[in-house]
C-alpha cells in the first residue's frame, strides 16, 4: 500500500514545491475572522467537489464500472436547488429536492448497469448527455443567480476551514469507516475482481453494483451544491463540466485499477489533491491559458507512467532485457 | 479413401514444450486427401496444441511438417491458410454485424476500380454457399442466423481459399442433432471433393458416424492411429483415458459403504436444460458420495450447475429435504445448504486479488449480508482452523490467494464452503491439476465429510478416482444420464463399458 501511494504523494509534494519556487508566499496561511486563508486553503476548497465525486467514483471503479454522468448530475443538483430557491426562497427544501432527484438518477444508472447489463461507460453516457439537457430545461437556458445565506455556506462558508472540504473529508471518513468496518469493502472488491466467482459464492453482486451507482450520484449531487453555492448561481452549461474526467484521473492516480478490484480511498484523496494542485499551479506559475490542458496532460501521464510496473522495471534496468510480464502484480495502472 | 495415396499432411516427431511441460512429445500424425480424420483425447491430451503446431501458431521444438511431401514451416495461421490449411474454431469468430457475403470474403473482397465490387462479392459468396449446399441470402446479416448456420458460413469461408486441409475444432459442441446432420452432409461433400478434414469432437457417436480414421492422443503423446471400422468403443475409451493406477492406491477405497437413508436429501426429477443436459432423475442421500463419470463434454459440469442453481433448469423440479425447491440462482441453493466448487478455479472460484482470509470467509460473509461483518476474531479462528486442517500453504491468512499453488487454491475454495457447514457439497473436478499429495488429502476429506453425514457429489474426469471415492456412480454420455452403478464391486471397467455402450442399446433410466 505504501509503495503504491509513494509516486502520487511524491508528485503532490513536487507540485507544491514548484509553486513555492514561483510564489514564495505559497505556503503562507493567515487567520482572519476565524477563517483560514492562503493558497493551500484555496486548493482544499476548490478541490472539495472533485474529491467528493472521486470518492463515489472510486467505489464504482472498484466494481469494474465507471460513471461518466457525475458532471451532469452535479449540474442538475445545482439547477434544481437554485430554481427552487429562486421561486420559494427555501434553501433546505431545495437541497433536499436536489439530492432526492440525484438518488433517483443514481438508481437509473444502477438499473441500466446491474439489471439490464449495459456496459457502464455506455449506460452512464446516456445520463451524461441527457442530464445536462435536463439541467438546461430546468433553468430555461439561463444562469439562475440566488442570494441565500444558508445555501452560500455549503460552497463558500468557513468553520476555520472551508465547509466544502469539511463535508468532503467527512464523507471520505464515513465511507472509509463504512466499507472497512462492515464487509461492504471486501464484497465490492470481490465483485470487481471476479463477478462470476462472487455470484457463485452467493454475493449479491447486483445489489452491490446498484448501490455504488446510487452513492456516486449522491456524491455528485452534493458536489453540485458546492459548485453552485460557491458561485451563488446555477449554470447548467458549465457547472461540473469535465469534472468526471478529473474524478476518474484522481482515482487512477490514487492507484485504483480501472480493471476493478482493490481500491484505495487514501489514494483517491491524494489523487484529487494532485489534480487540484495542478490546476492551481497552472494559474500561479503563469502557464499560458492555451497550453493549460497540455501541461495538465503531461503531468498526469508522468504520474501514471511512474506507477506502471513495466515502466519502473525498465527504468531500473535500462540496459537489461525487457522486464518479465508482471503476472503476480495485483495492481496495474489502468490508463496506459 | 485409399490407403496408398500419399498423405497431404505428414507430421513426424512433433514436440512442443511450454515452460515446465512438454505439451506434445514426439507425435506422428498423418492426414490423407479425401478422408475425415478424428483427433481424440481428454483435456490436456494435446489436441489443440497439435492443431496449433500444424497451423503455425506454436513453434516446433522438434519434428517436421510435410505438406504434400514438401517440408514446410509456418510462422502463423495466415501462412498456413495460404498453403491451403484452413481452420474453423469452436467459437465462431466472424463478425456478426457484417453480411454473410462480407464474412465469407473478408480480406479478399473482389475489387473493381479499387472499390469493393458488391455484385461480384454476392455472386462469389452465393457460389461458395451453393458448393456446401447452404441456401441463405448472402446479403443478410450474419448475426440474424443461428449459431449452427454461422458455423457453416465459417466453413464456407474456410473452403473459399481452395483449402486442401480443413480443420474443424469441436464444431458440433453447440449444435443440435439436426444441425449436426447438416454439418456432416457438408463434410461428406467436401471430403468427396478431395479435401482432407481433421475433426475434433468429444462425441463418440459422431466420431463413429463421420470419421474414416482416428488418432488418439493422451498426455501429449500419440497412443495410436486406428481405422474407425477396426476399433471398438471400449478400446477407444480405454485408449483415451488410460490407466494411471498405482500412485493413488495409498488412499484406501472406502471399505465401509453406508447404506443410505431411505429419504433422500435431494431428489431431482426430469431436471434438464436445453443444450446443456437432457432431463435426468437423481437422488442424493446424506452420508453418501455420488460420483459423476463421463467423458469430456458429456454434461458433468452442466449437471452440477443445475443442482446449484448456477444455471436455471428449463424442465423438471427439485425436492430438497422433502420440500420443493426452486433453484433460481446460487443464493437460493446456498440458503438451503448446497455448496458448489467450480472446475474452473480461476474464473469461477477464487477472487485472485484478495487474501486467503477474504476468500475463505467470502461465502459465509455473502450469506450474512454486508452489514454483519464476520468478526475479525471469528474469521481468524476459522482461517487458522481450516489452514491447519487442510494443510494450506503458506499458512499465511494475508497471502494473496492468486499466488498460491493450484492445490492450495483448491483447498481454500473447499474451505470457503466447509465454513458454511453445507448439507450437500458438489465438487466439480476438485483434484484437477493438483499434485498427488494434495489429491489424496482431498479424497480423504471427502470420505470424512460423508462419514459425518454430508451428501457429496464428486465429479472427476479420472474414472479411477470417481470409482474409488464414490458409493454410487452416475454415468453420463453425450449430455445424457445413461445409467447408475452402485455396489462395492463397481470398477473402472464397468463404467467404461457403460460409456462405450452403443446409443441404441442404452436403457434410459
Amino acid at each position: 500500500m505504501r509503495n503504491r501511494l509513494w509516486w502520487p504523494l511524491l508528485a503532490l509534494v513536487a507540485l507544491l514545491l514548484l509553486n513555492l519556487v514561483f510564489t514564495p508566499s505559497f505556503f503562507a496561511l493567515r487567520l482572519q475572522d476565524g477563517h483560514l486563508f492562503g493558497s493551500l486553503v484555496d486548493i482544499l476548497r476548490n478541490g472539495a467537489p472533485t474529491l467528493l465525486i472521486a470518492l463515489g467514483m472510486t467505489l464504482v471503479i472498484a466494481t469494474r464500472g465507471i460513471d461518466l454522468s457525475v458532471g451532469a448530475v452535479a449540474a442538475i443538483a445545482g439547477a434544481v436547488t437554485c430554481t427552487h430557491i429562486a421561486t420559494t426562497g427555501d434553501a433546505v427544501g431545495g437541497m433536499a429536492l436536489a439530492l432526492g432527484l440525484c438518488l433517483v438518477l443514481g438508481l437509473w444508472n444502477g438499473f441500466l448497469v446491474s439489471v439490464l447489463g449495459i456496459q457502464p461507460i455506455i449506460a452512464t453516457l446516456v445520463l451524461m448527455t441527457a442530464g445536462r439537457g435536463m439541467a438546461m430545461l430546468m433553468t430555461e437556458g439561463q444562469i439562475i443567480t440566488v442570494n441565500n445565506a444558508l445555501f452560500r455556506q455549503v460552497g463558500a462558508g468557513f468553520l476555520v476551514l472551508p465547509i466544502a472540504i469539511l463535508i468532503s473529508l467527512a464523507a471520505l471518513a464515513g465511507v472509509a469507516l463504512l466499507t472497512r468496518r462492515t464487509a461492504l469493502g471486501m464484497l465490492v472488491e470481490s465483485v470487481g475482481v471476479n463477478p462470476e466467482a462472487s455470484r457463485l459464492a452467493g454475493v449479491r453482486s447486483r445489489t452491490i453494483i446498484w448501490t455504488v451507482y446510487v452513492f456516486s450520484a449522491f456524491c455528485a449531487g452534493v458536489a453540485g451544491l458546492m459548485i453552485a453555492s460557491n458561485v451563488t448561481a446555477a449554470d447548467a452549461n458549465s457547472a461540473g463540466l469535465w469534472i468526471e474526467m478529473d474524478a476518474i484521473l484522481a482515482v487512477v492516480i490514487g492507484g485504483t485499477s480501472l480493471a476493478g478490484g482493490r481500491y484505495s480511498l487514501t489514494g483517491t484523496l491524494i489523487g484529487a489533491l494532485v489534480i487540484q494542485t495542478l490546476t492551481t499551479t497552472v494559474y500561479t506559475i503563469g502557464v499560458p491559458p492555451e497550453t493549460t490542458l497540455v501541461f495538465k496532460a503531461a503531468v498526469v501521464i508522468a504520474v501514471c507512467l511512474l506507477q506502471s510496473p513495466r515502466v519502473t522495471g525498465t527504468l531500473r534496468r535500462p540496459a537489461g532485457p525487457a522486464a518479465p510480464p508482471v503476472a503476480a502484480q495485483p495492481q496495474e495502472v489502468g490508463a496506459r | 479413401m485409399t490407403e496408398h495415396a500419399a498423405p497431404v499432411v505428414d507430421l513426424r516427431g512433433i514436440t512442443v514444450a511450454f515452460p515446465g511441460v512438454k505439451a506434445l512429445d514426439s507425435v506422428d500424425f498423418r492426414l490423407f486427401p479425401g478422408e475425415v480424420h478424428a483427433l481424440l483425447g481428454e483435456n490436456g491430451a494435446g489436441k489443440s496444441t497439435l492443431i496449433k503446431a500444424l497451423t503455425g501458431v506454436h513453434a516446433l521444438d522438434a519434428g517436421e511438417i510435410r505438406l504434400a511431401g514438401v517440408p514446410v514451416s509456418f510462422h502463423g495461421p495466415a501462412q498456413a491458410q495460404d498453403a491451403g490449411i484452413s481452420t474453423v474454431y469452436q467459437e465462431v469468430n466472424l463478425c456478426t454485424n457484417l453480411s454473410v457475403a462480407e464474412n465469407i470474403l473478408l480480406g479478399r473482397e473482389p475489387r473493381r476500380f479499387g472499390a469493393i465490387d458488391g455484385r461480384a462479392m454476392r455472386a462469389r459468396a452465393t457460389e461458395l454457399l451453393t458448393r456446401i449446399g447452404l441456401h441463405i441470402d448472402p446479403g443478410s446479416a450474419l448475426g440474424s442466423h443461428p449459431i449452427a448456420v454461422q458455423q457453416l458460413v465459417a466453413i464456407a469461408r474456410a473452403v473459399a481459399v481452395d483449402a486442401r486441409v480443413l480443420i474443424l475444432d469441436e464444431p458440433t459442441s453447440s449444435l443440435d442433432a439436426g444441425e449436426v446432420a447438416e454439418l456432416f452432409r457438408i463434410m461428406r461433400v467436401l471430403r468427396d471433393s478431395g479435401v482432407a478434414i481433421l475433426f475434433v469432437s468429444h462425441f463418440l457417436d459422431q466420431v463413429y458416424e463421420i470419421a474414416d480414421r482416428l488418432t488418439v492422443l493422451r498426455n501429449g503423446t500419440l497412443v495410436n492411429e486406428y481405422a474407425t471400422t477396426e476399433v471398438s468403443r471400449l478400446e477407444l475409451v480405454r485408449a483415451m483415458i488410460g490407466r494411471e493406477l498405482g500412485v493413488l492406491d495409498e488412499v484406501e477405497r472406502r471399505t465401509e459403504r453406508r447404506t443410505p437413508d431411505a429419504t433422500p436429501l435431494l431428489r431431482a426429477e426430469r431436471l434438464g436444460r436445453t443444450g446443456a443436459i437432457a432431463p435426468f432423475d437423481l437422488e442424493l442421500h446424506p452420508g453418501e458420495v455420488v460420483g459423476v463419470a463421463g467423458l469430456l463434454g458429456s454434461g458433468r459440469t452442466e449437471l452440477a450447475r443445475l443442482l446449484f442453481g448456477a444455471d436455471r433448469a428449463d424442465t423438471g423440479h427439485v425436492v430438497f429435504d422433502g420440500r420443493p425447491l426452486r433453484l433460481r440462482n446460487p443464493r437460493s441453493a446456498i440458503a438451503k445448504g448446497i455448496a458448489f466448487t467450480s472446475e474452473d478455479r480461476k474464473a469461477e472460484g477464487l477472487v485472485a486479488d484478495l487474501t486467503v482470509r477474504d476468500n475463505l470467509i467470502l461465502a459465509m460473509q455473502a450469506a450474512r449480508g454486508w452489514a454483519r461483518q464476520v468478526p475479525r476474531r471469528t474469521a481468524d479462528e476459522l482461517v487458522e482452523k481450516y489452514v491447519a486442517a487442510l494443510d494450506i500453504r503458506p499458512a499465511d491468512p494475508d497471502a494473496v490467494v492468486g499466488t498460491l499453488s493450484g492445490g492450495n487454491q483448491q483447498k481454500v475454495l473447499l474451505a470457503r464452503w466447509l465454513v458454511t457447514r453445507p448439507r450437500l457439497l458438489i465438487l466439480d473436478e476438485p483434484t484437477r491439476g493438483i499434485d498427488v499429495g494434495a489429491k489424496a488429502q482431498i479424497q480423504k476429506m471427502v470420505a470424512d465429510l460423508a462419514a459425518e453425514g454430508m451428501a457429496v457429489v464428486f465429479i472427476s474426469a479420472e474414472l479411477e478416482e470417481v470409482v474409488r471415492v464414490s458409493d454410487r456412480v452416475v454415468v453420463l454420455r453425450d449430455r445424457q444420464k445413461i445409467g447408475e452403478l452402485s455396489g462395492a464391486d463397481v470398477g473402472v471397467d464397468d463404467v467404461l463399458a457403460l460409456i462405450a455402450t452403443e446409443a441404441e442399446k442404452v436403457v434410459h433410466t
